[in-house]
């Protein structure tokens, strides 16, 4: 619903009202980014020692490093493999939940349920440490095997969601031919239920892509814990705020290029769900 | 088993300080995210283009990200913050954006007839928006809501890697003294999160299939 429908086209005098309060909105904005920056920028004295303002060049000529660069890269790269393995996992394991939770037979069903509702309800983070601490695989499968359980058991409640919004005859029609009820729910029923819900999928795998960022916790070597706590521990304290706008850029550019992706393919496939239902599933955090 | 029955004390000391970092920030992402929602939804470019830029910006960082910025940073800018602080601070702006998503798809689920039969009848602005619009939007959102609650409960465990004591902090410890019970220490921190996350999932699900809209 646009929210145009619900007053009258302003007249001269909201609209002025509706300026004036645009512009104080924007002074204010700009006054609370000036006052940030002139901070950052003014040098402080700590423990006796001035260090020089934020935006001094000595406090980023580690840019100038094509080694720093390369190290950021590798950072990147180590984010984007846990992160590709990670979802290639959660699609495989989501389609098999999916397909167990929808089974006619209540001894399959009901144990996937439990086991699905036990991955869903319990953070991310503490399945990696399960993993990391009860096996040997070492941080980088902790957080590839935890992030694919995790993702797994949502993306099959995605899946199942998008299977029950199928007309029912889809099905029927495909018992009918004499295909079984595996034959029918691979052929016909699942290609539209993925479809279906690719957009909430692609969003899902947002979320995925920034949960590898708790491998800084775990221990494993992604973007966040490359620049934040080895280059910041290697080249010193100093460079701390440099380092985290560079890898706040960085992952503002990844997340933003794929959530605009997201969005264009809800768009193409719009109207095919219902919104709210849409908002739920997109509304994890 | 043992082991978790021996540990009992320091499960609830951290059960609590999850709780309580999930009530502060679950309050204050809500008033937030109202607030921004609000902003979004009115009809000043102003307001509606800062809200999204919050937003995307916020939406788009991880939730580690957003927490260093609090515990770490901040206090290096020269910020006093204890870290109970600063993680409440940073759970609460990292969902207060999803807050705003989900309130805003709700006044957005409601079809536009609804709105143009309110104004029709000769209903201004706010009576159509009370009367007609917030009713039935409250019921859409109510149930994506709680899922934002569920996931702030989960994400609080992030906390524990920026030195808050909670639960995570508190199964790490065990596990690390308990070397030979591992899998029952931390089934038992496991269990502490699911007593939040699973009764406020059930909830959902039951006041989705109550309120659900045929349309």
């Amino acid at each position: 619903m646009s929210s145009s429908v619900l007053f009258d086209a302003p007249g001269p005098k909201s609209r002025r009202r509706s300026r004036t309060l645009s512009i104080v909105t924007l002074v204010v904005v700009a006054a609370v980014v000036v006052w940030v920056v002139l901070t950052l920028a003014a040098p402080r004295v700590s423990s006796g020692i001035t260090l020089p303002g934020s935006f001094d060049p000595t406090r980023w000529d580690i840019f100038a490093d094509p080694r720093v660069w390369r190290g950021i890269g590798l950072g990147v790269l180590a984010t984007l493999q846990a992160a590709a393995l990670a979802a290639v996992l959660a699609l495989a394991i989501g389609i098999g939940f999916s397909t167990l939770r929808t089974s006619v037979h209540a001894w399959v069903r009901v144990p996937t349920t439990v086991v699905l509702e036990f991955f869903r309800g319990m953070p991310v983070l503490l399945l990696m440490l399960f993993i990391l601490l009860a096996s040997s695989f070492g941080s980088f499968w902790a957080v590839v095997l935890a992030l694919g359980l995790y993702n797994g058991a949502i993306i099959g409640e995605i899946l199942r969601a998008g299977l029950a919004s199928l007309p029912l005859g889809q099905r029927e029609a495909g018992l009918s031919l004499g295909l079984t009820r595996l034959q029918a729910k691979t052929f016909i029923e699942f290609p539209q239920a993925f479809r279906q819900m690719l957009p909430v999928i692609v969003a899902q795998l947002v979320v995925l892509l920034k949960d590898t960022s708790l491998g800084f916790i775990v221990g494993y070597n992604e973007l966040i814990r490359t620049t934040m706590n080895q280059m910041a521990s290697f080249y010193g304290n100093r460079y701390l705020l440099s380092l985290f706008l560079v890898t706040l850029v960085i992952y503002l550019a990844i997340n933003l290029s794929l959530s605009a992706f997201a969005r264009r393919l809800a768009r193409r496939r719009g109207g095919a769900v219902r919104p709210g239902f849409l908002a739920k599933l997109g509304n994890r955090a | 088993m043992n082991a978790v029955i021996d540990n009992l004390p320091s499960y609830l000391q951290g059960f609590g300080l999850t709780l309580s970092l999930f009530a502060i920030a679950g309050a204050g992402a809500l008033v937030l995210g109202t607030l921004v929602a609000a902003m979004r939804i009115s009809p000043v470019p102003g307001l509606s283009g800062a809200a999204a830029v919050y937003t995307e910006a916020l939406r788009n960082t991880p939730l580690t990200l957003v927490l260093f910025f609090c515990a770490i940073i901040l206090p290096y800018l020269g910020a006093t913050l204890p870290y109970f602080a600063a993680a409440s601070i940073g759970l609460t702006l990292y969902t207060s954006p999803f807050v705003a998503e989900a309130l805003r798809s709700g006044v957005n689920g409601v079809p536009i007839g609804q709105a143009e039969a309110a104004r029709s009848l000769g209903m201004g602005f706010g009576q159509s928006l009370t009367l007609v619009i917030f009713p039935q939007a409250f019921r859409t959102v109510i149930p994506p809501l709680v899922n934002v609650l569920v996931a702030l409960a989960k994400n609080t465990s992030v906390a524990g890697g920026f030195f808050v004591a909670e639960l995570f902090t508190v199964g790490k410890k065990l596990a690390n003294a308990n070397g030979d019970n591992i899998i029952p220490i931390l089934l038992g921190v496991a269990f502490f999160y699911l007593v939040i996350t699973i009764p406020l999932g059930v909830l959902s699900a039951r006041l989705e299939k109550r309120w659900v809209v045929r349309r």
